[in-house]
């Protein structure tokens, strides 16, 4: 389809919304107010902090790490460690945008290191982004972000290394093409150079997402004191856990306090929160060191092409996420709460397997799984299967199984499909029981 | 001559295809052809991994980026000459 008719068919459905939204139903007025409360949420918490820092550094992974240096690791000559090593963590900088996952995957599999370490980087490439991983940990909280990491990395060598073994038999005649990556350009710069230039990047991100813990005691104008972990604050209200009961509310619950109805909110101090505290001038500081870096060691035509870069990002991925969160904001005032418990409510096999089931199928555009799975969570969606969502999601779609099945035939194809399902189940399952369960 | 141009059509690679029908036209190249492909397997056969790239008679001269104008017309001058 022409991208004109694209265009045209994005103005048809924005023509039959407005045309046809009921406004004075109330539930839809509830869900325009949501879907604005959680654009501003986004807004005033994460885009500043998270995503224009986090697009900065996808631009600069682009611009200035040799993507053929990488793929060397994964020729036909690698040796099996280092191409499922390098295979497993090869995402944080070729999988930048999850559209060049599968035309690599396909090169793996076909001209370099073969079926097994094509699996693995299948796997673990599309969750493996910067951006992924700082919103994941900031929207969903730090253990989710991290076990999702851990998780791609471990399951997805599972995953490539049970791919070969049962596809042993079946090594293809390999296409005799040989991998055609040009030399990588001179190096401008000394290793640690570079190497300190991403750091200081790196740092300045894990300081400006410094991790609230949120731990708050909470009194209202009518005197009730609630012991809490602090989840969203807009300009109006704060949405908050309950850790101990209070009043006729129980541990767990979580509860949207207007703002004029709270008498005062005192922090729980904690290393954590003495970090915190200083956050700013910290990733000032790392900030400033970037700045001097890029003035001493960069000449202009590269950091003119690195803001290129970054900004093809921009246009490429702020339109989808805020756009995600957006809709997404609307449609979890319409769902209803209790399929969603029915569903995926609890730690067991079974909201499990639904859930990495449904993350199978279902396309998540770059970086929507993160608001979507927001919302399914406040609606009752359990941390296990949370995360199998978040392993089976990027990873395939039914377009991308289609894609994949051109690509290896219709066998390996189903093996690798049930091999995510499973991988993201049983790390979904030890997650929701182990890490979480406690 | 043949020139190819690998990309599953993202944004570079129509951006890669435009800026070297700019430079075959400039350079009025009159017999060679540009082809698009887009089949992830006729990619991989290539053995490019990176797209989008620029195949000139199956050797790959431009990968992962979209190259300027000016750098096409010198790489397919340095092809017709050598």
């Amino acid at each position: 389809m022409s991208r004109e008719w694209k265009t045209f068919g994005a103005f048809l459905a924005v023509f039959l919304v407005a045309y046809y939204l009921p406004l004075s139903n109330p539930s839809v007025q509830a869900a325009i107010l949501e879907a604005f409360r959680m654009l501003q949420w986004y807004a005033r918490n994460h885009t500043l902090a998270c995503v224009v820092p986090a697009l900065f550094i996808a631009g600069a992974i682009t611009t200035f790490l040799s993507k053929e240096a990488v793929l060397r690791h994964l020729g036909p000559r690698a040796g099996k460690l280092e191409a499922y090593s390098v295979a497993s963590v090869a995402g944080t900088v070729l999988a930048v945008c999850s559209c060049s996952v599968l035309p690599m995957f396909a090169g793996i599999y076909r001209v370099g290191a073969g079926l097994g370490p094509a699996a693995t980087f299948l796997y673990s490439g599309p969750a493996l982004n910067v951006l992924a991983i700082f919103l994941t940990a900031r929207v969903l909280g730090f253990d989710l972000g991290l076990w999702r990491a851990v998780g791609a990395i471990g399951f997805g060598i599972l995953a490539g290394v049970l791919m070969a073994v049962i596809f042993r038999r079946d090594e293809q005649a390999r296409t005799a093409a040989m991998m055609q990556l040009p030399e990588p350009p001179p190096a401008r710069r000394k290793m640690w150079q570079t190497a300190l230039y991403f750091g200081a990047m790196m740092l300045f991100l894990v300081f400006s997402d410094w991790y609230h813990p949120g731990d708050v005691v909470l009194e209202r104008t009518d005197g009730l004191r609630i012991q809490a972990v602090m989840l969203q604050e807009t300009r109006d209200d704060v949405v908050v856990q309950l850790q101990q009961p209070a009043a006729n509310l129980e541990a767990g619950d979580r509860i949207r306090i207007p703002k004029r109805e709270i008498a005062s909110i005192r922090e729980v101090r904690s290393w954590v929160m003495e970090v915190y505290d200083r956050k700013w001038r910290l990733a000032g500081l790392m900030g400033l060191a970037v700045l001097l870096m890029v003035w001493k060691w960069f000449d202009r035509a590269e950091v003119a092409e690195w803001m290129r870069n970054t900004w093809e990002f921009t246009k490429l991925l702020v339109p989808l996420l805020f756009g995600g969160v957006f809709v997404v904001g609307f449609l979890s005032k319409l769902l209803p709460d209790e399929q969603i418990a029915a569903w995926v409510g609890t730690n067991d096999w079974t909201s499990t397997l639904v859930a990495s089931v449904i993350g199978c199928l279902f396309y998540f555009a770059t970086l929507t799984e993160i608001p979507i799975l927001q919302a399914l969570i406040e609606h009752g969606m359990a941390q296990g299967p949370a995360l199998a969502l978040l392993l089976a999601g990027p990873a395939l779609s039914l377009p991308s199984i289609l894609v994949i099945r051109s690509v290896l035939g219709v066998k390996k194809t189903a093996v690798f499909t049930c091999l995510v399902v499973v991988m993201a189940t049983v790390a979904g399952y030890l997650y929701g029981n182990l890490v979480k369960g406690a | 001559m043949k020139i190819e141009i690998l990309g599953t059509g993202c944004a570079k690679c129509n951006a890669l295809l435009e800026n070297t029908r700019k430079a075959v036209e400039r350079l009025g190249l009159e017999d060679c052809t540009i082809v698009k492909i887009q089949d992830f397997n006729e990619i991989a056969r290539r053995g490019v991994l990176v797209t989008p790239a620029l195949l000139i008679d199956g050797a790959a001269k431009v990968v992962g980026r979209a190259a300027t104008p000016a750098e096409i017309e010198g790489l397919l001058e340095e092809a017709a000459g050598g």
